[in-house]
């Protein structure tokens, strides 16, 4: 058993009185994957809120307003790093597989499931 | 119909192909099961977006006016609420009637009206619900329980990145005297995608 994932040690987390909430879907996916990889065991929760407030750290000391809109993008940002450092998978796997999916979204037809190799 | 044209080739934003290409690798390394992945994420889907869509739907039961302009320019109308995002733009209106019932199809996240309704359910991204949507409706709405009268029409909308659909069912008998509170609540998700209708008073 890998303990549980407690989300009040993540800094500043989105929520309301029922939990986590999203401005988009892209962001549930995010952290639905990073609590299912903490779940089977890839990482401590530990180190998952190292990363992510040291990812929001480095942000805030570019400028970043930190109003809450970007905070999905930081998750997103430490979430690549973390797998990359786990060795999971490499930062240059993610940027090809990025453009794939870039590749395969323009060549489906509208209404169409976009599937990779297409086009 | 809008005045703009909008290219069908639209490229997705970068970070919804930043989770895609996560997503993708992870899940064919093993590493994350996309089964545990969906339920996770189904359990969210009340929680994206501001989901008004109820809102919206029992307006225009109450409010003629409104409803015109809901029919007329669905976005600006559902901006009426003051929870216009760039991702409800371009949204359109299909009202049911005794005569016609239209549903929704698209097997894409991104072609779902989630600022109004909220993330889609795990079936209506299935494959199997969009193809049979098209070839036999009668049957997909009859296992969702809606049972229509063989006279009525039904149209299947398949939405695009660019136009999302949402259903405005009829509004059920006996409901005369309610407000607009009460009537939103028994607006469900299903009878905005067009797979159910909406609820009968004090009924489930």
């Amino acid at each position: 058993m890998s303990q549980s994932a407690d989300l009040s040690e993540l800094p500043s987390l989105p929520m309301d009185e029922d939990g986590p909430v999203f401005a988009e879907p892209w962001q549930a996916q995010a952290f639905a994957m990073t609590l299912e990889l903490h779940r089977a065991g890839h990482f401590t929760w530990k180190e998952w809120a190292a990363h992510l407030s040291e990812e929001i750290g480095a942000a805030q000391a570019r400028g970043d307003p930190d109003r809450g809109d970007t905070y999905y993008l930081h998750w997103l940002a430490a979430l690549e790093k973390l797998v990359a450092e786990k060795g999971l998978t490499s930062a240059a796997e993610l940027d090809t597989r990025k453009t794939e999916w870039d590749e395969a979204a323009r060549h489906t037809p509208h209404g169409e499931p976009i599937e990779l190799g297409k086009g | 119909m809008s005045d703009h044209h909008h290219d069908h080739d639209a490229p997705l934003p970068d970070t919804v192909l930043r989770v895609k290409a996560l997503e993708s690798l992870l899940t064919e390394k093993g590493l994350v099961d996309p089964a545990a992945l969906d339920v996770l994420i189904d359990t969210y889907e009340t929680r994206v977006g501001p989901r008004n869509g109820a809102k919206v739907v029992a307006r225009a039961w109450v409010d003629d006016a409104y409803k015109k302009r809901l029919l007329e320019d669905a976005t600006a109308a559902i901006a009426e609420f003051g929870f216009q995002g760039r991702q409800s733009e371009h949204m359109v209106v299909l009202e049911n009637t005794a005569k016609v019932h239209n549903m929704v199809v698209c097997t894409l996240c991104s072609c779902y009206p989630w600022a109004v309704l909220g993330l889609p359910p795990v079936w209506y991204k299935s494959s199997p619900y969009r193809a049979r949507a098209v070839i036999d409706p009668r049957g997909v709405l009859e296992e969702f329980g809606v049972a229509l009268d063989e006279e009525v029409e039904i149209r299947v909308w398949d939405s695009t990145a660019e136009i999302r659909y949402l259903v405005l069912p009829q509004r059920p008998g006996g409901t005369e005297g309610m407000d607009e509170e009460a009537l939103a609540d028994l607006v469900t998700r299903d009878s905005m995608i067009g797979v159910g209708l909406a609820g009968s008073p004090g009924g489930v």
